[in-house]
């Protein structure tokens, strides 16, 4: 356990070394925004609508008081949205998307000999496979967590609007009651460290395969288990952190 | 000129390189011959600096690889190129792409330069027209020529060639035997070929070092190991029935 988190700091320490190349980086940073972000939008906006919409005719299945009133739904999604789901539950998605993928990627590339190659050529391969994918995950995440929570309110409002559970009027009340914008800093910061506990521990596990293809599978598992176990941890410890 | 000086390493306990000590020639094509097992492609390996031998030392024209701290072995390196048994090709990238990624990375050429030196380097490998192609898209031999061209594209001093010739039918494995010798020849480099490909050893081995468990076991040229009376090279290249008529 020592060990690995010891490997695991030692190449995040090389992976920040400054680039060989700075145009080859910018290269590289905007195919892993192509690669992590926009091929991502589109999966992290169908579950957000959805699960907007499932937060919201839950939260209004829950009130049976006529003591509470029905902008408790807008409310109650709002939050729920903005402090959890969208920052760890999408952030928990992209580790199977994303970080799956990252794994396998630099897997294959150690298993077939192309870290080696990159190693002879005098490149760093920890920089120039990893960092680009830790930046653009660190830029690109926050993006899409932003979209995940409009859409995710929007998905709410749809939800109340075609059951006829709650009127557009109290979905909104409820949505602008007493909200504080610091709520959407501790969503953002906690989405930036997920991203780098993704791209990070996905390329570590990568890195480090041996053997060949069902290696690759095996690496690619432990990758996606481990950062997810980490993403709950961080989410905690920044919770205690920042809200506490 | 590399040489190296009692290399030895281990592996969990396994002594796998036994106190080697040999020189490769600059100008020449060195052959590194050897059964499977027999330690050779751990020898390239601590020669290229993928593994650190356990003692020894590695040395460059009068340069001591093996002493020096990894940032300066970066210097070196980019005067090595590599052909890897599989290629090693990057996936995600055209052949004109692979060929041009040391270019991008170490020089500050224009597009239009690189290209040229891309265009000339396929050409060295006879392989014009193949620019666009992806590596799923290449026979095993355009792989190993497109891994050679990337190899020269920044004119190597040293270029290393791990089994170059496996999983290729005997013509192409000629072709690519002439192709590492004739390129040798031309650029004056230090070539290290890893084989154990009899028909390579013959046609190219302007020097041969055969390694048997371990151990420097014999050193010689391509006319002198058809000739050697040394038991346990004799046993490795006479083990198949062409080469045991050859001899008679």
């Amino acid at each position: 356990m020592i060990r690995t988190v010891g490997k695991y700091v030692l190449l995040v320490r090389e992976a920040f070394r400054r680039p060989d190349k700075g145009r080859v980086f910018r290269k590289q940073l905007l195919f892993e925004f192509q690669s992590l972000g926009i091929e991502s939008l589109g999966i992290v906006l169908f579950i957000s609508a959805f699960t907007g919409g499932i937060a919201a005719l839950q939260t209004a299945y829950n009130i049976d008081s006529p003591l509470i009133p029905l902008t408790m739904v807008g409310f109650v999604t709002r939050q729920s949205i903005i402090l959890e789901f969208s920052p760890t539950i999408i952030s928990l998605i992209l580790v199977g998307k994303v970080g799956s993928r990252i794994t396998s990627e630099i897997g294959t590339m150690k298993v077939t000999e192309q870290i080696d190659a990159l190693k002879i050529m005098g490149v760093n391969p920890a920089n120039y496979l990893i960092l680009p994918k830790i930046t653009a995950a660190m830029i690109i995440n926050p993006i899409l967590i932003i979209f995940s929570i409009v859409i995710s309110l929007l998905g709410g409002y749809l939800a109340c609007e075609f059951s006829g559970l709650v009127t557009l009027a109290d979905y909104l009340e409820g949505l602008r009651f007493d909200f504080e914008p610091f709520t959407i800093t501790y969503a953002i910061v906690k989405t930036i460290v997920f991203a780098f506990l993704i791209t990070s521990v996905s390329g570590f596990y990568g890195y480090y395969t041996e053997g060949g293809a069902l290696d690759v599978g095996n690496s690619s598992t432990k990758a996606v288990v481990n950062t997810s176990i980490l993403i709950i941890l961080f989410d905690l410890i920044l919770t205690q952190l920042m809200l506490v | 000129m590399i040489e190296v000086r009692n290399i030895s390493k281990s592996f969990k306990g396994h002594q796998v390189l036994k106190d080697v000590s040999a020189t490769f020639e600059k100008g020449q094509t060195n052959l590194i011959i050897g059964q499977s097992g027999s330690g050779k492609t751990v020898l390239m390996k601590c020669l290229v600096g993928l593994y650190q031998a356990d003692q020894g030392q590695v040395i460059y024209d009068d340069r001591v690889f093996s002493d020096m701290p990894e940032y300066e072995r970066m210097n070196i390196r980019k005067e090595v190129g590599m052909l890897f048994q599989g290629g090693a090709l990057f996936d995600s990238k055209t052949v004109e792409e692979n060929v041009m990624f040391p270019l991008s990375m170490f020089t500050n050429q224009s597009f239009e330069e690189k290209l040229e030196r891309v265009n000339f380097c396929l050409r060295r490998v006879n392989l014009e027209n193949a620019n666009k192609l992806h590596p799923s898209e290449l026979s095993g031999g355009m792989i190993k020529r497109v891994a050679i061209a990337r190899a020269i594209s920044v004119n190597p001093r040293y270029l290393f060639c791990d089994e170059p010739n496996s999983g290729l039918d005997p013509r192409t494995a000629g072709v690519i035997d002439n192709l590492i010798s004739e390129i040798t020849e031309e650029y004056g480099m230090t070539t290290i070929v890893n084989t154990h490909d009899m028909n390579s050893v013959l046609q190219i081995g302007e020097k041969v070092v055969f390694i048997h468990e371990g151990n420097l076991w014999w050193t010689g040229d391509k006319q002198q190991v058809l000739k050697s009376e040394n038991k346990e090279l004799n046993k490795f290249i006479f083990a198949s029935e062409l080469t045991r008529r050859l001899k008679k």
